[in-house]
């Protein structure tokens, strides 16, 4: 499809998908005069809300749709479950804390900042505890960070199972985190910071999710963060006080936190044995797979997000990242991987957070099949489904970070399949 | 700067010193020596005005080679300041001696937060139970969920069995066949179970839970007894079934290669399609529906894009969508919409509405007009059982009274709700639950 103004086939096929897409007529080529202009209209005319007619703002009623959504029988109750980002109808990079996917154990909780402890204990000097305003006492750091939890795209090792990016890829967001570094607490407590230790961190809820961290990652980029895109962390994201493990899967990012505890070992808590670990085709299991590896997603066109103009410009839009450090390029196919161009990255990619892509094309109404893939800094470039399976099987729950695809049918539909 | 000086002084004063001089020699041959004199006056007053012009030049140029000197070092230091600003956006310091914040803990208080268990037992409390007792306490606190011999019901973890599956397509991972450490068994349910009442559970309590998983899975007699002194000692069954993250050796080795842009492949095809559509309506959630369409007629790829462009796909249809039987009033419609949100509480363990079956409670289809504990095939506490055989039938009374207090009202029920608080959500609950007549 890279010879797009090829005539003979390809003029018939835009003039096929011309009639196909039915209206393609927009406010520039309207056969009369647009009564929205000449005519004087209601909100033109009448007062708009005052100042004081909704002192935290929600979006606007029209977008009431772009929320997060679960699906129910993916779990046994709501109150241990997932829900996930809209990241079909979102653009830029920073996720939005209001539709940001969330995902409990044991329900999300009310703990305020006044009943907030946080203990440093195990292979330290000075067990000490901290309250809410210590913790804005010391030292702290702003970076933007995505959060995929490792089951993210988990039911596609199935086959196309979900019909939207919302469903496949939406157990992710990326906000701009407030934190003090893990180290300089650890610091503060006189750990033992050498790097065959671990620190196992815990959290305040009913599910108590605990998970072991190597001594170095801890001593890396770990933040213990209380702020999310400015404000302060929603209830169900850890108010008031979350872990940020960046580049690593979502489950460590501990909420509530409560205990950092310095250890001589992992613990292997159940979140680290009998959860977030893959069972490969031979029955062995992998455990200890922190990293997000590198991937990408096309957000649209996609199923939730069909091309409705009809053919000629058409942005391709799609998020990447990798837990590795930046993604340096994606590559959009429009054939299902037989050619492949470079997309245009919306900026120089930030370590281990999303990263806007866009390819920018005329689109000649034919049908599609849209592939997205991802290298990052490591030079790592993002397998297919095949690839993926030929190493670990079809039984593996967890980190598929495997080539999406979306069939997009002439009538500018998109669907969730898989290719041969 | 300098050079441009240099180049426009110099040539420039050099030039009007030789002409001056060219235009007083050739003067010379029609006047007398005074004139001479006078002239070589004047000459050595031009030479010296040129050779003072030469030094001012000479002066200019040495002034423009040291500005731009200066500017050089000015124009560095700017660069640097701005190199600088790496350093501004450095990491948050870390104070040697730390920053006195926060106060020591308490040994009580790393006492009652510091309860996990390590793979070696560091952590366990003393204490002991056998699965016998295990059995009793198992049935009471975790069957509503995970099944009175661990298998779990609905969607709920499957406790037991398993062994042998880990290679298969749908590996069953039990506690028995799965988990590697005992131990992680012992903290996870001490630590956080029952669900809702996570941290009840005494040491002894949990003893003799954990007996009673590694019984059902075959690992263990009846009367086996754990406890701190043997725990250590149990190796499960899977405990060298894991190995560490080799996605780098297996994986990252293979796939760090410049990747493939143009002729990747011949052709491709859709070799499978969505199973699932997923309607998301603007109330929220979301309704999913089997896709009915198949990859038939579908056209296939080469790099001159799709072989053709196929008809319009079917709509799909939706299946498996409950609906009030009766349409409610208008008046009563928003109680029951009201209702549908309140139930959202009970719906993990009753279904209602087309198809409904028993799950962890019975079916609520028809309840209103039923007796109490009637429904085929489920399996009732005591106080249900004994409630049936005196003909007690549902009814607004009797409803309101139990879901405002279940444990108060039905003393044995296995339900583990705790209650509606709000009058306006009982009235809610029940209309909705009315809507849904057999």
């Amino acid at each position: 499809m890279s010879d797009l103004f090829k005539p003979s086939r390809r003029a018939f096929l835009r003039g096929g998908a011309a009639v196909a897409a039915g209206s393609v007529a927009g406010a520039a080529n309207a056969a009369g005069p647009d009564p929205l202009i000449t005519e004087l209209q209601d909100w033109e005319s009448y007062l708009g809300a005052g100042v004081d007619e909704t002192p935290y703002g929600l979006p606007i009623r029209f977008e009431q749709d772009v929320v997060r959504r679960n699906v129910e029988w993916l779990t046994a109750s709501p109150i241990s479950s997932i829900n996930f980002t809209p990241i079909h109808a979102l653009e830029g990079t920073i996720t939005p804390q209001g539709c940001a996917f969330e995902r409990h154990h044991s329900g999300a909780i009310e703990l305020a900042k006044d009943d907030f402890r946080l203990m440093i204990n195990g292979l330290v000097d000075k067990p000490l505890v901290f309250s809410y305003e210590d913790i804005e006492r010391f030292p702290r750091e702003n970076h933007v960070y995505f959060c995929e939890c490792a089951a993210n795209t988990g039911m596609e090792w199935a086959g196309a199972q979900l019909n939207g990016v919302q469903f496949t890829h939406g157990m992710i967001h990326n906000m701009e985190y407030t934190g003090v570094p893990l180290r300089t607490l650890l610091a503060e407590a006189g750990a033992d910071m050498s790097l065959d230790k671990w620190v196992y961190v815990e959290g305040a809820d009913a599910s108590s999710n605990g998970r072991s961290i190597p001594m170095e990652k801890a001593l890396d980029d770990v933040l213990v963060a209380f702020k999310a895109n400015g404000e302060a962390l929603r209830m169900e994201h850890g108010y008031p006080v979350r872990l940020v493990v960046p580049g690593w899967e979502g489950n460590m990012w501990v909420k509530w936190i409560r205990r950092i505890e310095v250890v001589d070992r992992a613990v292997e808590s159940r979140e680290e044995t009998s959860k977030y670990t893959d069972v490969y085709e031979d029955g062995i299991a992998r455990k200890w797979t922190w990293v997000m590896d590198a991937k990408s997603v096309i957000t649209s066109p996609s199923p939730q997000m069909p091309i409705k103009h009809g053919a000629g410009p058409l942005v391709i839009s799609g998020l990447a990242w990798s837990g590795h450090g930046q993604i340096t390029r994606v590559d959009v196919s429009r054939n299902g991987g037989i050619t492949w161009e470079k997309a245009r990255l919306g900026k120089q990619g930030d370590t281990k957070a999303l990263t806007r892509f866009y390819l920018d094309v005329d689109w000649d109404g034919a049908p599609m099949l849209l592939q997205a893939r991802a290298m990052d800094e490591t030079g790592y470039v993002q397998p297919t489904k095949d690839q993926l399976r030929e190493k670990r099987g079809e039984n593996a729950v967890y980190h598929n970070n495997c080539i999406q695809t979306w069939y997009v049918n002439a009538e500018g539909v998109a669907e969730n399949v898989e290719v041969s | 700067m300098s050079k441009s000086l240099s180049q426009i002084f110099l040539p420039a004063a050099g030039g009007t010193a030789l002409a001056a001089a060219l235009a007083i020699t050739i003067a010379n041959r029609d006047y007398g020596n005074d004139k001479i004199a006078s002239l070589e006056g004047r000459v050595a007053q031009v030479e010296a005005n040129a050779s003072t012009a030469m030094q001012k030049a000479r002066d200019e140029a040495q002034r423009a080679a040291e500005l731009q000197v200066e500017f050089e070092a000015v124009q560095a230091a700017a660069a640097a300041t701005a190199a600088m600003g790496v350093d501004l956006t450095a990491p948050a310091p870390v104070a040697d001696a730390g920053y006195g914040l926060g106060r020591a803990a308490h040994l009580e208080e790393i006492a009652a937060w510091d309860v996990d268990v390590l793979p070696d037992g560091r952590g366990l409390p003393e204490g002991r139970g056998d699965a016998y007792w295990g059995e009793e306490v198992f049935a009471e606190k975790c069957a509503s969920c995970h099944g009175d011999f661990a298998e779990g019901a609905d969607n709920w973890p499957v406790l037991a069995g398993g062994f042998d599956t880990l290679a298969n397509e749908d590996p069953v991972k039990t506690v028995g066949s799965y988990w590697p450490h005992l131990s992680t068994a012992w903290d996870y349910i001490h630590r956080s179970m029952p669900f809702g009442e996570a941290g009840t559970l005494t040491a002894d309590e949990t003893y003799a839970i954990v007996a009673y998983i590694l019984y059902s899975n075959d690992l263990v007699d009846d009367d086996f007894e754990l406890s701190h002194e043997n725990f250590a000692a149990f190796e499960m069954h899977n405990k060298d079934g894991f190995v560490v993250d080799d996605r780098a050796e297996l994986e990252y080795s293979q796939w760090r290669t410049e990747p493939c842009m143009d002729n990747c492949k011949p052709e491709v095809e859709v070799t499978m399609r969505s199973v699932f559509l997923v309607d998301t309506p603007v109330e929220g959630g979301t309704e999913s529906m089997m896709n009915p369409a198949t990859i038939e007629g579908l056209p296939s790829f080469s790099a001159s894009g799709a072989a053709f462009i196929p008809e319009a796909a079917p709509k799909p249809v939706k299946v498996a969508s409950a609906q009030p039987a009766a349409a409610p009033s208008d008046a009563g419609a928003e109680l029951v919409a009201a209702g549908a949100r309140v139930y959202r509480k009970c719906k993990s363990c009753h279904q209602i509405g087309d198809g409904a079956q028993n799950r962890t409670g019975p079916h609520l289809n028809g309840l209103f007009g039923r007796e109490m504990g009637s429904v085929d095939g489920f399996g009732y506490s005591r106080v249900f059982q004994s409630a049936q055989e005196e003909g007690r039938v549902w009814d607004d009374a009797e409803l309101t009274a139990f879901l405002a207090q279940p444990k108060a009202y039905m003393n044995g029920t296995k339900m583990a709700f705790s209650g509606l608080k709000k009058a306006e959500d009982l009235d809610a609950v029940i209309a909705y639950i009315k809507s849904y007549e057999n």
